[in-house]
């Protein structure tokens, strides 16, 4: 009914607001065209990629990084029910929606990459515990659960059930606990897929270590994606911004980025690597740029003039978000390029479909944020 | 626990490649082509979907490249749903109606063996099978039952592995002094005899012996203990954290009653929000 008066008044809506939707609007519609393209005629119609690179944006972007940057609702979650700060709960809801629909479209990303996707429920028969994607598959979908879960609440309340409410209220912090387990498992998992490739991995990122640094850099990008979304919806939807969370989890963010910095660095040390960095590779380049995003993020945060201050908390946090996705770049592709031949760049397809999925998943918060207690202090029945 | 793939240890079924006996006739690719409908049009000038096997030529000598089948297979190790399978006679197979199209076998497979048919809307994964079928109802592969010259031999691996060791002390000027697939990545049921250095063929040398499933399982295998241990930790610190705070209210609480006068929104808890 909303939404229906909203698409009414779509002519007096400000220039602005129609051009955004027109944006959505087109990339909607390319991306169904590449999706037809896709199911109908194959990978190959609309990727780039071949044998020698089997792996490319798709994984990259919407798998492995799409994970990484949902972290923020384990993250939270653990603060708030695990720690007990149960002054960040005002950002709890939005931050599990977006954690929902994150791993959402990384399912539905999956399902354009598998070649035989309507056997996507595989791994549920047929277990092969050696592999590394066996165990992210189980966790993704146990994880999927327990987000839903996390939500369902806000269902609820909407609709007054205040019965099943109760009994979800009972087990939250067992589902809680569940969800970092299997958040810690597949996060650091998402490392180990690569443990298997160390003669085509470039050595700056191949290390034994790898589930550790994916785990690290995921609790670090957690927070800094809770500021963000904050930060965005505070827009969006005419809010004022929670400054004080938002610092606070600056202050997590930083502790995050010092300490898998200094786990990286000291990585590169015992692995001997250094000299590899001053070498001119464009793999060298490209992990310089991944380190100095998050030294530009720690720095903004480390300047008292400015760690308190809302537009640099939120820039620092762009940074880090950036420079985490810089990372999982790095790993599926610049770093697998050379042993491969170093013949892959994303086709226009490949780039439309993740597009298409981020809008997608831009406009169900949009629209479930409209219609569910997202907000708590904008409702009546809300709480906070 | 150990690496359950292990179950051959050097024995099962091999393939030894002679490439100073191949005379670079292509029999094997066509035999291979009619045993498995392959699309293929031989000669082809390298390895893909349409293909099991491809003979080739550098410095002078013929060689061939193909699914190495290794002792411990990366490939069966990383798909998620055991569509490939290292038989107890030593073919690494493939079940395609297991497979979901990941394509991490590809990314994982030390030899680049696995291609996929990126062309179609249901694609599967192609790579040799050492002619299962065949094997399991005891002949040999078609390549080695089609060889004319001896370059290509079936049989048991330690035999094969013993004959190439001989070839090698016999002929010491015809043979570069190594059997390559005898300890690559924990061995390979391929085993390549060859005059011209390895390397110059394009063979990767520096695969190591371990193999590769281990790099994996090293990590995998605590698994259980970091679920357990995280799981306890994490619900102690809850436990002792929500303790606190129900100490601290039951206090403020108990302080309250006592003195009525205090302020009320002092006593009012830090934590009674609601969850969810
Ligand atoms: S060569 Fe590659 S495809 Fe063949 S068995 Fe070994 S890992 Fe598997
Ligand atoms: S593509 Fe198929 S065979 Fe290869 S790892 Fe994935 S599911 Fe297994």
């Amino acid at each position: 009914m909303n939404l229906a008066m909203e698409i009414k008044q779509v002519r007096h809506w400000s220039t602005s607001r129609k051009i955004f939707w027109g944006i959505i609007g087109l990339i909607l519609l390319q991306g169904l065209y590449f999706s037809a393209v896709r199911f109908f005629s194959g990978l190959g119609a609309v990727t780039n990629l071949t044998d020698e690179f089997p792996w490319g944006f798709w994984i990259a972007f919407d798998v492995i990084g799409g994970v990484a940057l949902a972290s923020g609702g384990f993250t939270l979650a653990f603060l708030v029910y695990i720690m007990g700060y149960h002054r960040y709960h005002s950002v709890v809801r939005p931050t599990i929606l977006t954690a929902f629909l994150g791993y959402i479209l990384v399912s539905v990303g999956l399902i354009y990459d598998l070649g035989k996707y309507f056997n996507i429920w595989h791994p549920l028969v047929m277990w092969n515990p050696h592999s590394v994607m066996f165990e992210v598959a189980w966790c993704v979908m146990l994880y999927s659960i327990v987000l839903f879960l996390e939500f369902l609440p806000v269902v609820l309340e909407k609709y007054n059930l205040s019965g099943p409410l109760r009994l979800l209220q009972k087990i939250t912090i067992p589902v809680v606990l569940l969800g970092v387990l299997l958040s810690t498992l597949h996060q650091s998992s998402l490392g180990s897929v690569y443990l298997i490739v160390p003669a085509k991995l470039h050595q700056l990122w191949y290390t034994p270590i790898l589930p550790l640094l994916f785990f690290l850099s995921a609790v670090t990008v957690g927070p800094a994606m809770v500021i963000l979304e904050s930060a965005v919806s505070a827009r969006l939807f005419h809010r004022g911004l929670e400054t004080h969370i938002i610092a606070d989890l600056a202050d997590f963010q930083l502790v995050g980025i010092i300490v898998y910095l200094g786990v990286k660095i000291q990585d590169l040390f015992v692995r001997d690597v250094f000299g590899c960095l001053a070498s001119g590779q464009f793999e060298c380049f490209h992990f310089w740029g991944e380190i100095l995003l998050l030294v530009m993020a720690m720095l903004i945060l480390m300047i008292p003039g400015m760690r308190r201050h809302p537009k640099w908390i939120i820039g620092s946090a762009t940074l880090t978000v950036l420079g985490i996705l810089y990372n999982r770049f790095n790993v599926a592709w610049t770093g697998m390029l050379r042993s491969s031949g170093g013949e892959y760049t994303p086709a226009v397809g490949e780039i439309g479909i993740s597009l298409f999925l981020v809008a997608l998943g831009l406009m169900a918060f949009y629209f479930i944020a409209k219609w569910l207690p997202i907000f708590p202090e904008l409702k009546k029945r809300g709480e906070g | 626990m150990a690496i359950d793939m292990k179950q051959n240890n050097g024995s099962g079924k091999a393939i030894l490649l002679d490439f100073t006996e191949c005379i670079g006739c292509g029999a094997c690719e066509d035999a291979c082509e009619r045993e498995h409908n392959l699309p293929a049009d031989p000669p082809e000038d390298e390895l893909n979907h349409k293909n099991y096997t491809i003979v080739l030529k550098e410095k002078g000598q013929f060689y061939r490249r193909m699914c190495m089948h290794c002792l411990e297979p990366t490939c069966a190790s990383v798909c998620p749903v055991t569509a490939l399978e290292k038989t107890d006679l030593g073919a690494v197979i493939y079940h395609e109606d297991k497979c979901i199209g990941c394509r991490y076998c590809m990314m994982a497979c030390p030899f680049q063996i696995p291609k996929y048919e990126w062309g179609k809307a249901v694609p599967v994964i192609r790579k040799c099978v050492m002619c299962f079928d065949r094997v399991k109802a005891g002949g040999e592969t078609a390549c080695a039952w089609v060889c004319p010259t001896g370059a290509c031999r079936f049989g048991e691996r330690d035999r094969l592995l013993a004959l190439a060791h001989r070839r090698i002390e016999a002929f010491p000027n015809r043979y570069v002094d190594y059997v390559y697939g005898e300890e690559e990545v924990g061995g390979t049921g391929v085993l390549m005899l060859s005059g011209v250095p390895f390397e110059d063929l394009g063979f990767q040398m520096d695969l190591g012996y371990t193999p590769l499933p281990e790099l994996t399982w090293t990590v995998m295998s605590k698994i259980p203990n970091i679920v357990i241990t995280g799981g306890l930790l994490l619900g102690g610190i809850s436990w002792i954290i929500h303790r606190r705070m129900d100490i601290e209210r039951e206090n403020l609480e108990q302080k309250a009653s006592v003195e009525p006068g205090a302020d009320a929104k002092h006593v009012k808890p830090p934590d009674e929000e609601g969850q969810g």
